[in-house]
């Protein structure tokens, strides 16, 4: 993966080394970051997937020089975080877990302002901003206020601030989280033409499958540690197999079900669930899988009800590697991530 | 020396075309300066004040309500000698504006903590305290707008300023000087409040200062040792100062011990007090990380 072209030469984008953050005090501290050591290469998508409380947004904090770690080193490019903080401000673009834009001001003037304290005069400010709501598609609402933005837009809006600076390293936390799937996906895509040309982009998420659109390098943090890296691809399978499943239509065709999906478990024997006339299996490359047992099953001709594929998800990643579901992930952890 | 050139390819990337140049020019290396990014913040400020009507009317209509309710309902019943209470109160109002849009600061402040739109300005490349000083722009212009707002009621309700033109001028100025001043403790309590609601109350916990001064009653009428802090605190020697020229000079004899001029150096002290311990304060805790 270092080999790719141009980030042969150039350092990571993020490297951290045993960063720690604390919050409270005495018996109530908490360590956000519990010495995190986290590589982010140049010029790749590098995902930070855990659940609530994990340490994401207390990194991406300490990354973009809002929180100081009180231990660790934390580099970003050629540059030490922890002591020239303004040269990494010059470098980054943030866009937080809550879109920040303001109601009050125009989709541009948001833009207009944040390119002015990126040191453009009124017009440079001005062509930058319309260029970042071209590149979002939001020209056409460019003029209207913000407060009459759907949460899309907003988010969209958000990212358009982060952008505007030109950053070489873009900082998204959570994305995003609280948007409806239609939203999701139209960001996904926005996001990814933006990392197209190049740009290092740290993203956060809870979702594996946000991570598996997006990145190239996902790395699963827990309790302020790194329990995993690797692309998604092998994280995925380190959790376990894709499922077919399958729902026939009468009862009577369970048993030739079952026989055409044990073909493709590699020995495992499919679970079958009577009730609910469902056939489960574990398979490996699950697209393949799934259509080979349509059309055997098409072939056999037993009707079939519904058929699908289920990916591993993050939860059974979590489970996998850490023995305990994410969403048992200590709640009073939140509050303070959050 | 090579870590200053890989440092130079980190931020201009010039020797890889990347998407971001395509769309957006390479902004000034070193960010805004002090000064602009103070104005773009002012900028924005006053344009949320416009844009949201609510804010100012409420503000207006809270002041204009103590003015009322105080020169019509509590007035006939304070002694102020030969000045009357209309001229008595107007100029104090004027003075202690602050006090009456300064718990609006704090929440606007705490609204933008809350928002992430202060997390967002502590990564760009600009001194932290320029956008602080940008707020307390917008705010003194905010208060600039309710001394008119006060002074026209005032005009109104029966207040005549005695004093020379000069003196108008002068008093006003030193209205906004105040203005100014107590922007900076308003900042710094919506910073540490953090929430709108928390702010909302510091702001009020604000109060006593301005009923504890010789605002609406003269202090001789408080129990003696609230007289003692309510003569000096800085609330009572600002209004003070710009009674003394309202009033003008021979009426002013009859409620204040000093003269105009002496009371006005002493209110600027006052805020060249306020401002050089709360501004710090509030930049610190705007910077922390």
């Amino acid at each position: 993966m270092y080999e790719q072209q141009g980030s042969r030469h150039r350092p990571p984008a993020i490297a951290a080394r045993g960063l720690v953050t604390t919050f409270g005090r005495g018996a109530r501290q908490i360590r956000a970051l519990d010495g995190l050591d986290l590589e982010a290469p140049a010029g790749q998508v590098t995902a930070v997937l855990g659940p609530n409380g994990a340490g994401k947004t207390t990194f991406v904090r300490a990354v973009a020089t809002l929180q100081l770690p009180d231990a660790g080193t934390l580099r970003v490019g050629d540059i030490d975080a922890l002591a020239e903080p303004h040269r990494v401000r010059r470098a980054i673009g943030l866009a937080g877990q809550f879109a920040a834009v303001d109601d009050a001001l125009t989709g541009r003037e948001n833009l207009v302002l944040v390119a002015r304290m990126f040191g453009h005069d009124r017009r440079g400010a001005a062509r930058a901003a319309d260029a970042v709501l071209d590149q979002l598609g939001l020209a056409g609402d460019g003029r209207r206020l913000v407060r009459g933005y759907s949460g899309g837009m907003r988010r969209r809006l958000d990212l358009g601030s982060s952008l505007v600076g030109a950053p070489q390293l873009l900082l998204l936390d959570e994305p995003t989280t609280g948007l409806d799937p239609r939203s999701r996906i139209e960001l996904w895509a926005t996001i990814r033409d933006l990392v197209a040309g190049g740009t290092d982009l740290l993203l956060t998420t809870q979702y594996l499958e946000e991570a598996d659109q997006l990145a190239d390098h996902v790395v699963i943090i827990d309790h302020g540690r790194v329990i995993a890296t690797g692309s998604p691809g092998e994280l995925k399978g380190r959790a376990g197999r894709d499922r077919v499943e399958v729902r026939v239509r009468v009862a009577a065709d369970l048993g030739a079900a079952t026989d055409v999906l044990a073909r493709f478990s590699g020995g495992e024997a499919p679970q079958v669930d009577a009730p609910n006339r469902k056939v489960t299996v574990a398979v490996d490359h699950g697209t393949d899988r799934l259509s080979d047992a349509i059309r055997e099953l098409a072939q056999r001709g037993v009707p079939i009800d519904d058929v699908g594929l289920r990916r591993p998800t993050l939860d059974e990643v979590f489970l996998a590697l850490t023995g305990r579901s994410a969403d048992d992930a200590d709640p009073s952890d939140d509050a303070v991530a959050a | 020396m090579s870590t200053t050139t890989a440092t130079a390819h980190l931020i201009d990337s010039t020797s890889a075309p990347r998407a971001a140049d395509a769309f957006v020019e390479r902004p000034a290396r070193h960010g805004a300066s002090v000064t602009g990014a103070a104005l773009a913040y002012a900028g924005r400020t006053l344009r949320q004040f416009v844009r949201t009507p609510q804010l100012l009317v409420v503000n207006s209509a809270i002041s204009i309500m103590f003015l009322l309710i105080f020169r019509y309902v509590f007035g006939g019943a304070i002694g102020t000698g030969p000045v009357a209470y209309a001229d008595f109160l107007i100029p104090g109002l004027a003075a202690a504006g602050a006090f009456f849009s300064g718990t609006g600061a704090a929440v606007g402040v705490a609204s933008d903590v809350e928002s992430g739109t202060f997390d967002r300005l502590r990564s760009l490349p600009i001194h932290r305290g320029a956008v602080l000083l940008g707020r307390s722009l917008a705010d003194t212009a905010l208060g600039a707008w309710s001394l008119f707002v006060t002074v026209v009621v005032g005009l109104l309700v029966g207040f005549r300023f005695h004093g020379s033109l000069t003196d108008a001028v002068v008093a006003a100025a030193l209205c906004v000087v105040f203005a100014a001043a107590f922007t900076w403790p308003f900042i710094w309590m919506g910073l540490i409040a953090g929430n709108e609601q928390a702010a909302n109350g510091m702001g009020f916990m604000a109060f006593p200062l301005v009923f504890v001064s010789s605002l609406y009653v003269p202090v001789e009428s408080m129990p003696g040792w609230l007289q003692t802090f309510a003569e000096h605190q800085p609330v009572t020697v600002m209004v003070n100062a710009v009674r003394a020229y309202a009033i003008g000079d021979d009426a002013a004899g009859a409620v204040l011990a000093h003269s105009a001029g002496w009371y006005a150096l002493r209110a600027l002290l006052w805020s060249v007090v306020i401002g050089a311990v709360f501004a710090p304060l509030a930049v610190r805790r705007f910077a922390r990380s």
